[in-house]
């Protein structure tokens, strides 16, 4: 186990840039999931202000 | 007086135009391609990590490419996209095709960032420099600014939404050269960047146990974008055309 995460002595490098591709995507996927959130919110009380004025 | 053809292809195109039912289609793949990309991604990653051989010259620093390379790709891929869509977007006015193009740029940008940053941190061991001014890279990192500036445009004229895209779309189709620059490079240019490790018509430079876990990722990669770009073109269309009866249908139907 020890000697898989030392990758042959390249650990750094290695564990580095696959933290930073899974970084990428994470922020990547939660900036999604926050966005049609808060437009779906949005919407909702355009709608509700426009039925209030009526 | 000429008959009016409407085949099957033609009547999905123009389905495919409207934004409801873009909206309605692309909704039931978003699940699907999410599940074939973490899938992918998790036996990609075992696969390159684990079970490919170390490289007789390079050792366990090559494991880098199962990142590297995919998002390389997906850097160039996604930016062809843009331009394509940009091009429709120009020319036909279609908004679908300026929803995909804005909601291509995001991830695009990330895999640029991805490709810029391991390849620094697999330059550093293997050529002994974090960076070089080198055709390949200073091009890709021209890339990067190209995904910025488009949406950064796109945000500066956001008053008037189909105004913006459309100075996105031309700022796309101008900067597909640089896709075309990035590509030929090594070849071009003297560059400390290797050439191609894996050619589609020629030979392979790459054993099959090393391949493998490649060819995993670069589908795990083209599945996220595909899920990340429907997904924020969904957003993008509520929100521009949220005051349209179809929207308003949605968001009614998933209160209740």
């Amino acid at each position: 186990m020890s000697e898989f995460l030392n990758m042959g002595g390249y650990a750094f490098y290695v564990w580095t840039s696959f933290a930073l591709f899974f970084l990428a995507m994470a922020i990547d996927f939660i900036s999604l999931v926050l966005k049609e959130k808060s437009i779906k919110r949005n919407i909702r009380s355009l709608m509700r202000r426009k039925k209030n004025r009526q | 007086m000429h008959k009016q053809r409407t085949n099957a292809l033609v009547r999905f195109y123009h389905k495919l135009g409207s934004p409801p039912s873009f909206y309605r289609i692309s909704g039931y793949f978003l699940k699907w391609l999410l599940l074939l990309a973490i899938g992918l991604t998790t036996w990609g990653l075992y696969d390159g990590l684990v079970l490919a051989p170390a490289d007789y010259q390079q050792g366990d620093s090559f494991r880098i490419i199962y990142v590297h390379v995919p998002a390389a790709w997906m850097s160039m891929f996604i930016y062809a996209v843009m331009g394509v869509c940009g091009v429709i977007a120009l020319i036909w006015r279609m908004k679908i095709a300026e929803a995909v193009m804005l909601a291509s740029a995001p991830i695009g940008a990330w895999f640029t960032v991805i490709a810029l940053v391991t390849g620094s941190l697999w330059g550093k061991p293997m050529w002994g420099t974090w960076w070089e001014w080198d055709a390949r890279m200073t091009s890709e990192l021209i890339l990067l600014f190209l995904y910025i500036g488009i949406m950064a445009t796109y945000s500066a004229f956001s008053e008037d939404t189909r105004k913006a895209a459309r100075m996105a779309a031309l700022i796309a189709i101008v900067g597909v050269f640089n896709v075309v620059i990035i590509h030929y490079s090594v070849q071009w240019w003297s560059s400390i960047h290797q050439g191609s490790t894996v050619s589609l018509t020629g030979k392979q430079n790459i054993t099959w146990d090393m391949l493998r876990p490649l060819l995993f990722m670069a589908f795990a990669t083209k599945f996220y974008y595909g899920y990340s770009m429907l997904k924020r073109a969904r957003i993008y269309l509520l929100e521009t055309e949220s005051n349209k009866r179809w929207v308003q249908d949605i968001i009614m139907e998933k209160k209740s």
